[in-house]
């Protein structure tokens, strides 16, 4: 006799975490768009509230919704829970609040999505933590940027926007032998294409407005702990292993095991910094993950078309893509990331700033617009637009010159968006003096 | 809090309270490879309703030093020891799978110093499948899966969690992770050995509650038949929609049910 298998990650995008509308029967989820929820009577409340039962008391905390969606991207994910929060950059806030306070030190990748960057190298700093950048693709690096104020390493699965691809396991082992867990910002790249906990990460944020929703209608992230770090072994997150006033001397560690993480999250941070999603949020990324596995497959098959025709194209002088020959992470990616390196990648256009700002408003199938993962096609020049606050150091740090192209390939049939970059294209050139 | 018991470190969780000898005192026993968390809900209710809550983790498990015994028998004197250390006189005990077993010698062989058990996901005989001890035997990562996918209804597979954000599949595999090489074949090899229950059952003199999860793979509704026979007069819950892991599948109405004896 073998052990039955699991569900499988399909089935799991259509079922984790939900069962028939216990109330009404309803097959889909329904959307509890509820601020709060009665009690049958007072010791009930009571027992909500010191956590005794399970349930639902302010849908800031927990709502039922919410819920489903939690569950499922934990079962995706292959963690204990997750949270569901307002957006992508409120699961990196409340991960970095959960898990330490002024005077601590994050040791970061240095290719980050540039609301990341602000956050830890400008807004986090007045709060008392600090972050030392490196090179994403040197571990070592980050070994030696450790300090024994560090509480966290963190990156991202593939780095925005040159698409450096984290060595998960390499960059773990240096966090765990410090007494570390790494967190990774698996948004590109979604539980289809890779699943970090099985790498060694610890933890995992998404901006669930991307990918995992596909629609671009909703703004989402979500928050996921694998249940694999030993908080109590290293002994450098009181706020999980020691008595917290602020729940009657509750002690995470000791009361949820696995779960310490997650649990302090939502009963403080969540609970006081109060970023959680709406109902109707969660509704929309749960249908969008319903079909997660289906357009992320068409996603990669798009940009591995699209990419292959800007290889050809004189005016670009480079594509980062990490599937293709010359990208210094090609071999790592195959190993990471065998069914594709996602759908977000950027090119270099002969001719600086002003062929790309040429290039980018001559297009019309691709949206000009800040954001990615949508079903959609996207295009924005990132020196002008979600990196301006970088200098031009920093720009270079990241992987970023004046005439860096970033696209978000959607789900149009690939001929049209052939079509479009050519227009593109014949507009850089005369913009910028193009070889043409 | 932290005990020694026969020059072992006990961990026994208490809601960060000293026991008064006031109070009545309730023992939550964990099951095979599991540690004193499965009963975070339950012990924290029964400590605001009164009572002293004592949830311990086995030897050789969580938080508890010395290595892990072999028989039910063992584990039984063991218990006994620990309300012996923390100076209690009579207890009620709360236990799920091996640790109902644990429960259940408790009440037979020291009937003056139990007042009431509650078997959760229980039965008596408890045989193991052979895949699930030579698996465990081998520290093979297989056994964590069967016990873990078949410890749950089959609707439950897909979670369904009503404790918020919490994958129920995901947070008890990892539970069974982190127990020592070992500990699991020795709690399953001692669910298997224990062939004295129902001739310990027919001692039980104790007010007796059967909590049982109606779609139970493990141990199911129907092999308890033997069990509730021997029992004299035990009350019977059977949880709609429940597998075996019951704290975690039903935990509201584990709780409902636990009020009609403590």
């Amino acid at each position: 006799m073998s052990a039955p298998d699991y569900p499988g990650l399909d089935t799991l995008a259509l079922h984790a975490g939900a069962q028939p509308d216990p109330a009404t029967g309803a097959r889909a989820t329904p959307i509890y768009q509820s601020a709060s929820f009665c009690f049958p009577d007072s010791d009930y409340a009571a027992s909500l509230f010191n956590i005794e039962r399970a349930g639902h008391v302010y849908s800031r905390l927990s709502n039922p919704t919410n819920a489903v969606l939690e569950e499922r991207i934990a079962a995706l994910e292959g963690g204990v829970g997750a949270i569901a929060t307002a957006s992508g950059q409120a699961a990196l806030h409340l991960a970095i609040v959960t898990l330490m306070g002024a005077g601590s030190h994050i040791v970061a990748s240095a290719a980050l999505y540039g609301g990341s960057h602000n956050l830890l190298s400008y807004t986090l700093p007045r709060f008392g933590i600090d972050t030392t950048f490196v090179d994403p693709r040197d571990p070592q690096a980050f070994a030696n940027a450790i300090r024994d104020n560090t509480r966290l390493v963190f990156g991202e699965t593939l780095g925005n926007p040159s698409l450096d691809v984290l060595n998960i396991p390499a960059i773990a082992e240096v966090a765990h032998q410090a007494g570390l867990p790494l967190m990774v910002d698996s948004t590109t790249t979604t539980p289809y294409l890779i699943k970090p906990f099985e790498l060694g990460a610890d933890i995992i944020q998404h901006s669930a407005t991307k990918f995992l929703s596909g629609h671009g209608i909703v703004i989402g992230g979500l928050l996921v702990d694998s249940g694999q770090f030993d908080w109590d072994a290293s002994g450098k997150f009181p706020t999980l292993s020691e008595p917290y006033k602020g729940f009657h001397n509750l002690v995470f560690t000791e009361e949820f095991g696995p779960a310490a993480l997650i649990q302090r999250a939502r009963k403080e941070g969540l609970r006081d910094f109060g970023a959680c999603m709406s109902p109707t949020s969660a509704f929309h990324i749960l249908q969008g993950i319903e079909t997660l596995s289906v357009r992320m497959s068409r996603h990669v098959e798009n940009t591995r078309t699209i990419t292959a025709f800007l290889l050809e194209q004189d005016e670009v002088t480079r594509v980062g893509y990490p599937e293709l020959d010359g990208h210094p992470d090609q071999a790592l990616a195959a190993e990471l990331l065998p069914k594709g390196c996602g759908a977000v990648f950027s090119f270099d256009l002969e001719g600086g700033r002003e062929a790309g700002i040429a290039f980018v408003d001559a297009l019309s199938v691709f949206s000009h617009l800040a954001n990615i993962g949508d079903a959609k096609s996207l295009v924005i020049h990132p020196a002008s637009t979600t990196h301006h606050r970088m200098d031009a150091e920093a720009l270079a740090a990241g992987g970023i010159g004046e005439g860096t192209i970033r696209l978000s390939i959607g789900l149009e049939d690939p001929k049209d968006l052939i079509a479009d970059l050519k227009q593109g294209l014949r507009a850089a050139q005369k913009a910028g003096g193009g070889s043409r | 809090m932290q005990l020694d018991v026969n020059g072992h470190a006990v961990y026994c969780y208490t809601n960060s309270r000293a026991i008064d000898p006031s109070k009545p005192s309730v023992l939550f026993i964990h099951g095979a490879g599991m540690d004193h968390t499965v009963w975070t809900l339950a012990s924290r209710h029964f400590a605001r309703h009164g009572n002293n809550v004592v949830s311990v983790d086995l030897p050789g498990h969580g938080r508890s030093g010395g290595p892990p015994l072999a028989s039910v028998e063992a584990m039984a004197e063991w218990v006994i020891s620990v309300i012996d250390a923390l100076l209690i006189d009579q207890v009620a005990l709360v236990g799920h799978s091996l640790g109902s077993l644990i429960a259940l010698e408790c009440a037979a062989s020291q009937p003056d110093r139990v007042r009431t058990i509650a078997l959760v996901g229980t039965t008596s005989p408890m045989p193991v499948s052979d895949a699930i001890l030579d698996a465990a035997e081998a520290d093979d990562h297989a056994a964590f899966d069967m016990l873990t996918q078949w410890g749950f209804s089959k609707r439950h597979q897909f979670g369904g969690n009503r404790n918020s954000g919490i994958w129920m599949i995901g947070n008890t595999l990892r539970l069974y992770e982190r127990s020592r090489p070992g500990v699991l074949f020795h709690d399953m090899r001692a669910c298997n050995d224990y062939t004295a229950g129902l001739a310990q059952a027919a001692r039980v003199r104790c007010p007796t509650l059967l909590i049982l999860g109606a779609e139970d793979r493990l141990t199911p509704v129907r092999s308890t038949r033997a069990l509730q026979e021997a029992i004299p007069s035990p009350q019977i819950k059977v949880l709609p929609g429940a597998g075996h892991t019951i704290m975690v599948e039903a935990p509201n109405a584990m709780l409902d049910a636990l009020h009609s004896v403590l």
